[in-house]
């Protein structure tokens, strides 16, 4: 059965099936094009337990344990014990640096549904100047050969920028060599404190126009980049994304957001349940805001192609406008311009 | 089977979404789905109950079915849950 009609079944009930859990913003790499802003607490033990109890009641199925860099946390795996222990399809993202043999082992037995390792190139040149921490595509890398060993599924998630976009058929290589899923990502968001200076670092448009054709990397490529058609009245009735539809994410310290990526905080799960949060009336309104609603994406010639991120729109100041990141990503795919980035230019 | 004990699979994780069940196979990331009649017969299998006795209280009691099909309904299920590694099934009462 896909996930995404799951998915949908569980966003016509209101039910959070996936939720993006941080257990820490302290990261041992330094990522060029990290959205995040690595300050702030941490949950205590007993929190996250508390926490993911309140997911379980309410209906999550999937959770994917994330940071920062989790294995910073000393108590991971009494973590991912609770995480099992409650029933929960786990997702753990991780640049691996941290797990040797005994580590990967230990995942091993709280069977996760994938645990996904930042790869930018095999390159230590290219890798080690992305996360700037000298050495860490080794470590990467002997993490990724303990994981397979023990037989965890692995996904190498790929970001491709501007410094890294001729790696990634090296990367897909390895990912095949090794058995494990390779996923990529073209675009490098703003911090979620605001600040843009990460967005430089997007591949530009021209050499994104002809990364999106590349069959190896997409093989769909010619139904992906096709022209677009004119949305119908399902899609714009429909949501446009799975943001507080059936997903959302929980900081270290327990705000709760509708994605990691779109900073309106809606509570905090230490002072108010999430269940409240969740169906709280700040949810509810912006839960309610449907494709039709969007006054300029609603009639672009792009919008049945573009997967306008409703957290980078926020970003950019106006929670029901287009995103010129998704204005421009549109661009690439199909080779010709949203109306709308007409507009705005 | 019908006299048989059933038991979910402990490694399975599963969330009831509305009146049917979504189950999530850790070995390979297989997602399944139950119908509102199967995800009755699911949630009592607590590995005490016999599956002629879950069908009487749930399926038959809820649903206006003839209750030999609704039974033989339930075998197919579990040998299919079975078979998917969902599920346990012994002639005996089974740890949940």
């Amino acid at each position: 059965m896909l996930y995404a009609e799951v998915s949908s079944k569980a966003a016509a009930l209101g039910v959070p099936l996936a939720v993006h859990l941080d257990l820490t913003y302290r990261c041992n790499e330094d990522c060029v094009h990290c959205y995040l802003e690595h300050t702030g607490g941490e949950f205590t033990t007993l929190e996250v337990r508390g926490v993911l109890e309140q997911l379980a009641s309410a209906g999550c199925l999937f959770v994917a344990v994330s940071g920062g860099e989790p294995f910073l946390r000393r108590d991971l795996f009494t973590v991912l014990e609770s995480a099992s222990a409650l029933k929960f399809g786990i997702r753990l993202k991780t640049n691996a640096t941290l797990i040797g043999p005994a580590e990967a082992s230990r995942i091993r037995q709280f069977r996760p549904e994938r645990v996904d390792v930042s790869l930018y190139s095999l390159r230590a040149a290219v890798h080690d100047a992305i996360t700037r921490a000298p050495g860490s595509l080794e470590r990467t890398l002997r993490g990724i050969r303990h994981l397979r060993e023990e037989g965890v599924r692995v996904a190498l998630t790929h970001v491709i920028t501007a410094l890294n976009a001729s790696e990634y058929q090296e990367v897909m290589a390895f990912a095949t060599d090794i058995g494990a899923k390779f996923q990529f990502d073209a675009m490098i968001t703003p911090k979620v404190s605001g600040d843009r200076s990460t967005v430089r670092l997007n591949v530009p448009r021209e050499a994104l126009h002809s990364l999106l054709r590349d069959h190896r990397l997409l093989p769909m490529w010619e139904e992906f980049c096709k022209p677009p058609e004119a949305p119908d009245g399902d899609f714009l009735d429909g949501a446009g994304c799975g943001a507080l539809q059936s997903a959302c994410y929980i900081s270290p310290v327990g705000d709760v957001y509708p994605c990691v990526q779109w900073p309106v905080l809606l509570g905090n799960i230490r002072r108010t349940s999430f269940e409240e949060i969740w169906r709280g009336p700040q949810a509810e309104s912006l839960r309610a805001v449907r494709n039709r609603d969007l006054p300029q994406c609603s009639r672009c010639s792009h919008f049945s192609v573009c997967q306008r991120c409703p957290g980078l729109a926020c970003m950019e100041g106006d929670p029901l406008g287009p995103s010129s990141q998704n204005c421009e990503f549109a661009a690439a795919r199909t080779g010709t311009h949203p109306a709308i980035l007409h507009r705005s230019a | 089977m019908r006299e048989s004990y059933i038991a979910r699979n402990a490694d399975v994780a599963a969330r009831r979404l509305g009146d049917e069940v979504v189950i999530f196979r850790p070995d390979d990331g297989e997602l399944f789905n139950l119908n509102p009649q199967a995800a009755l017969v699911w949630m009592a299998a607590d590995g005490r109950t016999r599956l002629d006795e879950i069908v009487r209280s749930t399926v038959w009691r809820e649903y206006d079915v003839d209750l030999e099909r609704a039974t033989a309904d339930a075998e197919a299920l579990v040998a299919e849950l079975v078979e998917a590694g969902l599920m346990r099934v012994a002639a005996e009462p089974l740890e949940d």
